[in-house]
């Protein structure tokens, strides 16, 4: 069966005002299959939105394709994109930003019925709170304005409107990041009760790597717009091979007894490089605790290392053996 | 005692939205409420204006030689004929006033919309559609702005010939550009934030975009400008008609009747007061009311 979506060796630059060139995604090639939760995990700044943003196909690729449910979409028309807005939608990080401020939370959710003439008047309101109900608000307050209501309740009309037209995939993009911890897992649950119920595939984007644990069957590891590890969750929490995974790891609190020997505390030495003028070879090098010459002259394929199998790939020349630990390497290292 | 069964409806919650709150806050300023009162008045002696010249038996352009002038020719001054008395050729001042009013209206809500609604279509097109569109039509408010106003409705006037119509449209003509700014300043911020890329992602086109996700965003300083715009279209109306660029005679209006009274302002003062009265009150109506409005959409601008 053909993946939801594939994108292949997509680029994606930004022009700066002095001339230079943000390289925000930098070849990635991905997929994701029907009904999966794809995490897409990485710190500030490594890319994660501007992916989200052209697989959703609100920006245009510099160079790569993207095919979803077996179509190129990577040069589509608008027109053409109007029909794929139905079936690809985006739950955005800031659940202020992204409502208007001076529109009803009826007309807010209303709008894609609206925009491709689905259904209109008393039709369109009953949707609507339909809709309200299902994501946990009180569909009594379909006139009211997005400031009368808290951060998740925001987000959770965020939710409704992306699930209005029943979309094949979502992208989460930090859904809950901006919300209290305790507000998190009720929208995280939100999520997978709907994720149930419609048969949706997520693409769940975030820097905290708990919460993407909780919610992904597979997990992509971003670094300076590349993709360093891929792997089912608890293959990379097991297997772990890539030493920025580990880094990233290794930031968590024990949660798990048992993996709890092999944890180790690594803290990153240098800020993360710009995106402007990334570094040659593998990007990771100039903070990786396991770099050696070639490191910074050829850049590692993502493929599977050591014993993988074809789900788990690395981009990585020294991946960490199970049970290696990475403070050694620094010590060797200096 | 009978017990009364109620059914209580549910409550329909009401949103509050920045916009009613304005209008709460409105009402509650003394000033802009009274002034507010003093434009229905002046708007009810428009409409009423025929009430005026049946009450008085005046018509407005009826002219008086025999009891609205002196024996030398002169207007004659208030009494219990001509309440406000009469102008220089011998027609009732009141009634003329009324019928006055009609045209400043007229022209300050005509000329006013179709200001805003040029400006606001323009001012979002450059803000939002930006590139070449933005450039050209910067560079237009821009030269619309510098454009002596004066100097160019006189030439215009003067190969059209005055009218109603060329008024307003004149006066249209030179204002878009200041709402137009407005709205494209704005417009240049809005359309980064975030729900402008959600409305997209769910499919909306740019026309979607501008009009239902933008547009209610730059209403509150776009009403703001509009009400303190009003005034100063009547004023521009009374200018031109006082130049004699406004409506061809006999049609009453404040400013032609200011520019008649000219002469007798030594010997019939109220020929000049009475109109001049006319044409102050309803600008300093509209601008304290504009005044009212501005804070409260905006509790926080300082009232300098
Ligand atoms: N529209 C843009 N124009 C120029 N540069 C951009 C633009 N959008 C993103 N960038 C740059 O591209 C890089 C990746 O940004 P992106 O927003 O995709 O990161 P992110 O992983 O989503 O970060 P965060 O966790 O903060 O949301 C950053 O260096 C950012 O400055
Ligand atoms: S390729 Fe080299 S620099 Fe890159 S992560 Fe692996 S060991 Fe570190
Ligand atoms: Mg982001």
């Amino acid at each position: 069966m053909t993946p939801l979506l594939r994108i292949e060796d997509v680029h994606k630059e930004f022009p700066t005002q002095r001339r230079e060139v943000v390289h925000a995604v930098d070849g990635v090639s991905l997929e994701v299959r029907r009904g999966e939760t794809l995490g897409l995990v990485g710190e500030t700044g490594c890319g994660k939105s501007t992916l989200a943003r052209c697989i959703a196909r609100l920006y245009d690729v510099t160079s790569g394709s993207v095919w979803f449910d077996g179509h190129d979409i990577t040069s589509s028309s608008r027109r053409e994109l109007r029909a794929l807005r139905r079936s690809v939608q985006v739950i955005f990080q800031d659940p202020y930003g992204s409502l208007n401020p001076r529109r009803r939370v009826g007309s807010i959710i209303g709008d894609p019925f609206a925009i491709h003439g689905i259904a209109a008047g008393p039709e369109r309101k009953k949707k609507v709170q339909e809709l309200m109900e299902l994501v946990g608000l009180n569909p009594e307050h379909y006139n009211r304005f997005p400031a009368e209501f808290s951060g998740g309740q925001r987000q959770r009309i965020g939710v409704a409107r992306a699930l209005a037209l029943r979309p094949k995939l979502v992208i989460c993009d930090e859904p809950v990041s901006a919300l209290d911890v305790s507000i998190q897992a009720q929208i995280i649950n939100l999520l997978a009760d709907l994720q149930h119920e419609f048969d949706l595939t997520y693409v769940f984007i975030s820097h905290d790597l708990s919460v993407v644990r909780h919610v992904s069957d597979r997990i992509a590891v971003m670094y300076l717009g590349k993709i360093v590890e891929v792997a089912p969750t608890e293959e990379l929490f097991g297997q772990t091979r890539h030493p920025y995974t580990r880094a990233l790891l290794s930031a968590l609190p024990v949660a798990d007894p048992d993996t709890a020997d092999s944890r180790e505390q690594i803290i990153l030495a240098g800020d993360i490089p710009s995106a402007v003028g990334p570094p040659t070879g593998c990007r990771f090098h100039t903070r990786c605790p396991k770099a050696g010459a070639v490191c910074g002259s050829s850049e590692p394929p993502l493929e599977p290392v050591l014993d993988d199998g074809p789900e788990h790939r690395t981009a990585c020349f020294f991946p960490l053996t199970i049970g290696e630990n990475l403070s050694a390497a620094v010590l060797k290292a200096s | 005692m009978t017990a009364i069964m109620e059914v209580v409806e549910a409550p329909q919650i009401q949103g509050r939205s920045p916009f009613t709150l304005a209008m709460r806050r409105l009402r509650r300023d003394k000033v802009a409420m009274v002034s507010l009162a003093v434009i229905a008045l002046i708007v009810l002696m428009a409409v009423f204006a025929p009430v005026f010249a049946h009450l008085t038996g005046h018509p407005p352009n009826e002219q008086y030689r025999d009891t609205g002038l002196t024996p030398d020719g002169l207007p004659r001054g208030p009494d219990g004929t001509f309440w406000l008395g009469t102008d220089d050729l011998g027609r009732d001042v009141l009634v003329r006033i009324a019928y006055g009013a009609r045209v400043s209206l007229l022209v300050g809500v005509a000329a006013t919309a179709i200001t805003v609604a040029v400006g606001i279509v323009l001012g979002l097109a450059a803000g939002f559609l930006g590139g070449i569109v933005d450039t050209v039509l910067a560079r237009l408010i821009d030269v619309v702005l510098s454009v002596p106003f004066l100097l160019v409705a006189i030439a215009l006037v003067s190969v059209t010939g005055p009218s109603l119509t060329i008024t307003v449209l004149v006066i249209g003509f030179f204002s878009w550009a200041s709402v137009a700014r407005i709205v494209r300043g704005q417009v240049l911020s809005l359309r980064e934030r975030e729900f402008v890329e959600a409305a997209r992602s769910l499919g909306a086109g740019d026309t979607r975009i501008m009009f239902v996700d933008i547009l209610p965003n730059v209403l509150a300083p776009v009403i703001v400008y509009t009400t303190l715009l009003v005034p100063v279209v009547i004023v521009t109306q009374a200018t031109l008609s006082f130049l004699g660029l406004g409506l061809p005679p006999p049609t009453a209006d404040w400013g032609g009747m200011i520019n008649e009274a000219q002469a007798y302002y030594t010997t019939a003062w109220w020929f000049i007061l009475f109109p001049g009265l006319a044409l102050l009150i309803t600008t300093l109506a509209f601008n304290l009311f504009g005044d009212g409005v501005r804070d409260a959409f905006d509790p926080r601008a300082d009232r300098s």
